[in-house]
């Protein structure tokens, strides 16, 4: 099987992941773990009240979102070039690839 | 509660840690980070061409902290990404990249904290790596398929972050009755759990990824000869 072959077959796997926990909590509301996490610290703790807010938080979900987005095009743009930059490198040095497996 | 409203994540969140335990963490974590920056160093001045592999590292680690993901407990939470970085170069310089993640995360996304960087960085940058890479020199040394090594690495390694985050959690907010154990129990049920299906898709990502780079930067990683590196090293 060639290394492209196995990694779409991953990547299958992957979506099936996440598409199953999706459809296994229909009524659930996703939330971050750590709103979870600071519930508990109230239920635990209700004396403790956190000493420090964020320096700064995005004013609305739209916002957050528009910076994850940024983020994970920035890692992957560069992702991208790295393997261009080294694909074209054994095309133009002549090597040949061989698929081992 | 408005002072609550937290963004969906996972680190420890701004506050959250009382002083002494925010200090502690820093103290713990500041040894490995100048560590970490010396290895950084030496891994870029042995090896120039390995600077675009340690951006490679890095800019992997953005892409999947980025994606949060649902899991199984209907609360959502996202991949580290360390342990790509942790398997190519060994875990010590994931400490830096690490800190680059949380702190960006940290002042542009509400998400973690800068009084919890120490903290976080602990579980994310150093534990984690750690588990990966050993987990991953172990059974390379086992004669274990590659590919599972590497999955086994990635995902433990994931899931170790997340319990020592509920551990740290506890520690610092343990129950009247039980005790941080108590406490331990309830975060990690939380952190935990939710990051089983996560880790395993990580460690699926890591597989695909690693695949690609054993074919395209053959040459790099031979360089680096992680396994030869760390047996003269210890």
């Amino acid at each position: 099987m060639s290394d492209s072959t196995k990694n779409i077959m991953l990547l299958l796997v992957i979506t099936v992941l996440i598409i199953a926990t999706l459809w296994s909590n229909t009524g659930a509301e996703f939330a971050g773990a750590d709103d979870r996490a600071s519930e508990i610290v109230s239920e635990i703790d209700p004396g403790y009240n956190p000493w420090l807010e964020n320096v700064w938080e995005p004013p609305s979900g739209e916002i957050a979102s528009l910076l994850f987005a940024l983020q994970a095009a920035l890692g992957t743009g560069f992702i991208c070039f790295y393997l261009g930059y080294k694909a074209g490198q054994r095309k133009k040095d002549g090597v040949v690839l061989i698929d081992k497996h | 509660m408005g002072a609550f409203t937290v963004i969906v994540g996972m680190h420890i969140m701004e506050g959250f840690l009382p002083i002494k335990w925010a200090l502690f963490w820093v103290i713990i974590t500041a040894p490995f980070l100048i560590f970490g920056v010396r290895e950084l160093n030496r891994i870029v001045k042995d090896n120039p061409s390995a600077l675009l592999l340690v951006a490679f590292a890095g800019a992997f680690t953005f892409v999947l902290s980025a994606l949060k993901l649902p899991s199984v407990t209907g609360s959502c939470s996202h991949p580290t990404g360390m342990g790509l970085g942790a398997i190519l170069f060994g875990p010590y310089i994931m400490v830096v990249i690490g800190l680059i993640v949380l702190l960006f995360q940290a002042i542009l996304l509400a998400h973690g904290g800068i009084s919890t960087l120490g903290a976080n960085v602990f579980s994310m940058g150093i534990i984690g790596p750690l588990a990966s890479y050993g987990i991953y020199v172990l059974l390379i040394k086992m004669r274990v398929p590659r590919w599972a090594a590497v999955f086994a690495g990635a995902t433990l390694g994931s899931l170790a972050t997340y319990v020592v985050t509920a551990l740290q959690l506890a520690l610092a907010h343990p129950s009247e009755v039980g005790g941080w154990y108590a406490s331990f129990i309830k975060f990690a049920a939380v952190f935990g759990v939710t990051q089983i299906p996560i880790a395993i898709v990580e460690g699926i990502f890591t597989v695909m990824v690693l695949n690609l780079l054993f074919k395209y930067s053959e040459q790099e990683i031979a360089s680096l000869n992680i396994l030869d590196r760390r047996s003269c090293c210890e």
